[in-house]
C-alpha cells in the first residue's frame, strides 16, 4: 500500500460554495517533523466539515492551526496560508487571542474547569466583557446551556461543580462554554472518543442542531460519525489531504485507492 | 499493517509448564522473596517508630517539670515604711523600694531561729529572686495593698525546687522506734535513745568506710608503683595511717561516727523540728539544730531522714533543705503550672528562664521569611513554569535551583553574615536579618515545590481556557494558579516549617546572644526557638536540661501545628474543584 501515491485528487466539486475557512499550501513543522504537507482544504460556512484519517496523520495538528493553538507549542512552526472571511490569520498584526474568541474549541476529553456548572459557561463571557450585568450574564448563560442541550438537566444545580456531571455532560458543558462566546467556527477534537454510545448521539444530534449557526470542523476516528454528521469531509494521510469533498460521495465513491483502503477498514 | 497480512508462525519456544519442579521452585521463590520484602519493611518501620517513640518519651518525661513550679504561700506584711516611706504611691518608688527585706521577713516569721546575718543569707537561697519581682509588680499593680498582710504565692529557687522534685528520690526515711531523749539547743544537742535506736544507720556509716578504704588501697598502690622520693613516701606513710584508721573505725562495730558533708546527711525529724546528726553512736547521738522542735511535743513520734547524695554533691544545703522541708510540712507548698515559662524571657535563673522571647523572635523571623519568599517564590515558579523561555540559559538556572536547595544552611548563614551584616550594616541578631537569610534558604525549596505543584495541573485545563480566548497570563492565573494552590501552600508550609527549626544560619548572624527583653520589631536583638534551645542545652544547670527538653516540647508543638495546617489548607482546597 505504500506504493500507492501520495497525490491529491481534485475534488468533485471544484470549489465550496461560500468558503468560511481557505488553507492553501499549509505546512507544519514539530522541529525536525514535517506534520502538514501543503495542506490545502476550503472549509464551508454554516456546515459541518469532518476530518478523518489513521492515527498520527496530522488531522488534529491542523485543526489546532486554525485557531492557532498550536502558537503555545515552542518547536512548532506553521506556515502557508490560512485565511478566515478572506483574513490571514497568522498575519502579524493579529492578536491569537482574539481569534480564538471567534473560533472555539472542543477537547477530545472533556475538560471542564473544576469551578461550578455556571461559572464554567460564565468565564468566556466574562472575560470578553459579553454581558455588562448579572441578569444578560444569567440570560446568556441559560442560551449556551440551552443549545448545548444540558439546560433542563443542571438548571436545578448550577452551583456544582462541573466535574461532578456524567462525561457526556460535560463534555456538552464544554460545547455550551465553547458557544457561550458566539464564535464563528467551533473546532472539535474527537469530542466523543471518551464517551459511550448514548452520549455520543446526544453529542452527534447537537453537532447537528448546531451547524445551522456554526461552521464546525470535526475530527473523528469514527467513520459512522463523520457519515452521519458532515456534509463535506477530508481524508488526510501521513500529513497529506488524499481527498476531500462532499461526504457522501467520499463514502460512497471515494476516487483514491488510500481512501478506499481506509474507509473499508483495510488499514488504520 | 504489513504485520497483519502475515501468517503467525509458531513461537520459538513451548508455553510454561506451572506443573514442573522448576516452575514451582520459582514460585516458592517468588512467595519467598515477597515475604522476605514484607517482613523487611515492616520491620524498618518498628524501628523508625520506636526510636520516634524513645525520643519523645525522653523529651517528654525530661521536659515535662519545667512546666511546673513549686510555690510557697507566705503571708507578707506589705509595710509601707519600706515600701513608700514618704507615702507618695509614686510608680517610681514603688519600683525602686526594696522588698527583699520583706520576703526575707515573711520567711523569718516562719523560721524565728534564723535572724541573724549569716542565717539569713541562707534564707535568700529558699526563694527565687523572681518572688521579688513578683511582689514588685503585685504591689504596682495594685497599690492600695500597701499596708495589708496577705498571703501570697512566692517562686522557690531553683535549688529549691528541684530539692522538691527529688525529695522522695533523695530522702530515705525511717521511722523511728522508742522514745528519744533530746537535751540542749542551738548547735549543741544530745540525743539518747534506749535499745539501739541508731544501730542500724550506724551500721549503713560503717559500710560506707569500707568504700573509703578501698579507695585509700588503690591510691597507696598507684603510690607504690610510682617510684620513691620524699614526698612520695610522705604521702604513702599518711595514706597507710588513714587506711588503718579508717579499719579500726569500720571493726569497731558501735564505736560512734563523725558526720562530714562527704557522707550521707543524717537528720531526726521530731516534733515539727529538724535536727541534723553530726555524730551517731548505736543508741545516742550528737546534733545541730536545723528547725527547732516545738517544745513540749512528744518525743516518742519521731523519724530519721537520710539524705543519700552528700552536701558537698547537692547545690541545696541542708539546712536550706530542711527548711523547705518544714514549709512543706506545714502545707505551705503548692505545686502549679509554669505559665511564667511562656511569659518570661531568657534568664540566668533557670526557675525565671522562659521562651517568650523566643517564640515571638521566631514568630518575627518566620514572618519576615513569608512576606518575601511566597511572593518572590511563587513568581519565579510561575515565571520558570510557564513563561521562561525554554533555552540553555533556563536550563542553567533550574539545576542552580535545585543544586541551592542542597547547600548546607551554614553557608546561607556566611552569605548573610558577608552580605546583610558587613555589606548592608543591617542590625546583628535582628528578626529582619535572620527572615532574609531562612527566605534565601528556603526559596529553592518553595520554587521546586511551586513548579511541581504547577506541573501537576492537567494541560487540559490551561487548554480550554486559551481555546476560549483567555490570554496565556490569564489561563495561568485564572486556572492553573487556584489549581496548583494546595501544592504551593504545602510546599510553603514545608518550607516554613523548615526554617522554623533553623539554627545553623542564624548562629552566624548573632541571633545565639543572651537576650533578656523581648522583641517588639524586626530590627531589634532576638533570638529563635531552635537557638534557645541550643543555649539552654549548654547550660549545665538541671532546671536549664528540663527547660531545653520542655522548649523542644513546644518547638514540635508548633512543627506539628505547621503540618497539620499544611495537611487542613491541602484538603480544604482540594474540595473547592
Amino acid at each position: 500500500m505504500q506504493n500507492l501515491a501520495l497525490e491529491t485528487v481534485a475534488p468533485v466539486v471544484e470549489s465550496v460554495p461560500v468558503p468560511k475557512i481557505t488553507a492553501k499550501d499549509v505546512n507544519v513543522h514539530y522541529g525536525e517533523k514535517h506534520a502538514i504537507k501543503d495542506v490545502s482544504v476550503d472549509i464551508p460556512a454554516k456546515g459541518v466539515m469532518s476530518f478523518i484519517g489513521p492515527s498520527g496523520c496530522g488531522k488534529s495538528t491542523f485543526l489546532r492551526c486554525i485557531n492557532r493553538m498550536n502558537d503555545t507549542i515552542p518547536i512548532c512552526r506553521v506556515t502557508g496560508d490560512l485565511r478566515i472571511d478572506g483574513r490571514d490569520i497568522y498575519e502579524p498584526g493579529l492578536d491569537p487571542v482574539l481569534l480564538r474568541a471567534r473560533v472555539g474549541m472542543v477537547f477530545q476529553k472533556p475538560n471542564p474547569f473544576p469551578k461550578s456548572i455556571y461559572e464554567n459557561v460564565a468565564y468566556g463571557p466574562r472575560l470578553h466583557g459579553l454581558a455588562s450585568n448579572k441578569v444578560e450574564m444569567d440570560e446568556l448563560v441559560e442560551w449556551a446551556l440551552r443549545r448545548a442541550g444540558l439546560f433542563e438537566e443542571v438548571k436545578d444545580r448550577l452551583k456544582d461543580s462541573g466535574t461532578s456531571l456524567s462525561g457526556g455532560q460535560q463534555q456538552r458543558l464544554c460545547i455550551a462554554r465553547a458557544i457561550s462566546v458566539r464564535p464563528e467556527v467551533i473546532l472539535m477534537d474527537e469530542p466523543c472518543s471518551a464517551l459511550d454510545p448514548i452520549a455520543t448521539a446526544k453529542i452527534e444530534e447537537l453537532i447537528d442542531e448546531l451547524r445551522a449557526n456554526f461552521t464546525i470542523v470535526i475530527v473523528t476516528h469514527s467513520m459512522q460519525q463523520a457519515a452521519r454528521v458532515s456534509q463535506r469531509t477530508a481524508f488526510f494521510h501521513l500529513g497529506k489531504v488524499i481527498e476531500e469533498g462532499v461526504t457522501d460521495q467520499i463514502f460512497m465513491n471515494p476516487r483514491h485507492e488510500l481512501t478506499r483502503n481506509y474507509i473499508t477498514g483495510r488499514f488504520g | 499493517m504489513t504485520e497483519l497480512a502475515q501468517t503467525l508462525s509458531p513461537a520459538p519456544v513451548a508455553g510454561v509448564d506451572f506443573a514442573s519442579g522448576a516452575a514451582r521452585a520459582r514460585l516458592k521463590k517468588r512467595y519467598r522473596s515477597e515475604a522476605r520484602f514484607k517482613a523487611l519493611g515492616l520491620a524498618a518501620v518498628l524501628v523508625t517508630a520506636a526510636f520516634l517513640v524513645l525520643l519523645l518519651a525522653d523529651i517528654i518525661r525530661k521536659g515535662a517539670p519545667a512546666f511546673f513550679e513549686h510555690r510557697a504561700q507566705l503571708s507578707i506584711t506589705l509595710d509601707p515604711a519600706t515600701i513608700d516611706p514618704k507615702g507618695t504611691r509614686e510608680i517610681s518608688e514603688l519600683r525602686s523600694a526594696d522588698y527583699q527585706i520583706l520576703v526575707r521577713a515573711a520567711l523569718i516569721a516562719q523560721f524565728p531561729e534564723a535572724s541573724d546575718r549569716r542565717s539569713r543569707r541562707e534564707l535568700d537561697r529558699v526563694l527565687s529572686s523572681g518572688a521579688v519581682d513578683d511582689l514588685r509588680s503585685a504591689v504596682i499593680a495594685d497599690p492600695s495593698i500597701i499596708g495589708q498582710t496577705r498571703s501570697m504565692p512566692l517562686l522557690l529557687s531553683a535549688d529549691a525546687d528541684l530539692f522538691m522534685r527529688q525529695k522522695s528520690r533523695l530522702i530515705e526515711r525511717r521511722k523511728g522506734a522508742g522514745p528519744l531523749h533530746v537535751e540542749g539547743e542551738g548547735a549543741n544537742i544530745s540525743i539518747a535513745g534506749g535499745g539501739n535506736v541508731f544501730a542500724v544507720a550506724l551500721a549503713e556509716m560503717k559500710t560506707l568506710l569500707a568504700a573509703r578504704i578501698r579507695a585509700a588501697t588503690a591510691e597507696l598502690a598507684g603510690l607504690q608503683a610510682g617510684g620513691t622520693s620524699a614526698t612520695v613516701d610522705a604521702k604513702r606513710a599518711e595514706l597507710e595511717k588513714d587506711i588503718a584508721a579508717l579499719q579500726a573505725r569500720a571493726a569497731a562495730a558501735t564505736s560512734p561516727e563523725t558526720l562530714t558533708d562527704r557522707e550521707p546527711s543524717l537528720i531526726v525529724a521530731i516534733g515539727g523540728g529538724l535536727l541534723k546528726i553530726t555524730e551517731i553512736g548505736s543508741s545516742e547521738a550528737k546534733a545541730v539544730t536545723l528547725v527547732p522542735p516545738k517544745p513540749g511535743a512528744i518525743i516518742t513520734e519521731w523519724s530519721l531522714l537520710k539524705i543519700t547524695t552528700p552536701e558537698s554533691n547537692r547545690r541545696v544545703s541542708d539546712r536550706v533543705a530542711a527548711w523547705v522541708e518544714t514549709l512543706s510540712a506545714r502545707g505551705l507548698i503548692e505545686n502549679g503550672f509554669a505559665w511564667r515559662f511562656f511569659t518570661n524571657g531568657d534568664s540566668r535563673e533557670p526557675e525565671l528562664a522562659g521562651i517568650r522571647g523566643a517564640l515571638i523572635g521566631s514568630a518575627l523571623t518566620l514572618l519576615v521569611t513569608l512576606l518575601l519568599c511566597v511572593p518572590i517564590g511563587v513568581a519565579a515558579a510561575i515565571y520558570l513554569e510557564e513563561f521562561a523561555p525554554k533555552n540553555r540559559l533556563t536550563d542553567i538556572l533550574e539545576v542552580n535551583i535545585n543544586n541551592l536547595a542542597a547547600v548546607p544552611s551554614i553557608v546561607f548563614g556566611l552569605l548573610g553574615l558577608a552580605v546583610f551584616l558587613n555589606a548592608f550594616d543591617l542590625p546583628r541578631s535582628a528578626p529582619l536579618v535572620g527572615g532574609l537569610v531562612l527566605a534565601l534558604l528556603i526559596l529553592p525549596t518553595i520554587i521546586i515545590a511551586s513548579r511541581a505543584a504547577l506541573r501537576a495541573v492537567p494541560p487540559s485545563i490551561k487548554e480550554a481556557a486559551l481555546g476560549l480566548g483567555a490570554s496565556h497570563q490569564q489561563a495561568v492565573f485564572h486556572h492553573v494558579l487556584p489549581l496548583a494552590m494546595p501544592g504551593i501552600m504545602t510546599g510553603t508550609i514545608i518550607g516554613m516549617a523548615h526554617a522554623l527549626g533553623e539554627t545553623a544560619p542564624l548562629l552566624m548572624i548573632g541571633m545565639v546572644a543572651f537576650i533578656v527583653d523581648i522583641p517588639q520589631a524586626i530590627t531589634e536583638a532576638a533570638t529563635v526557638l531552635p537557638v534557645q534551645i541550643f543555649l539552654w542545652s549548654d547550660l549545665p544547670e538541671l532546671a536549664f536540661q528540663s527547660r531545653t527538653a520542655a522548649a523542644i516540647i513546644v518547638l514540635l508543638g508548633f512543627l506539628l501545628v505547621m503540618n497539620a495546617a499544611a495537611v487542613i489548607l491541602r484538603k480544604m482546597f482540594e474540595r473547592r474543584w
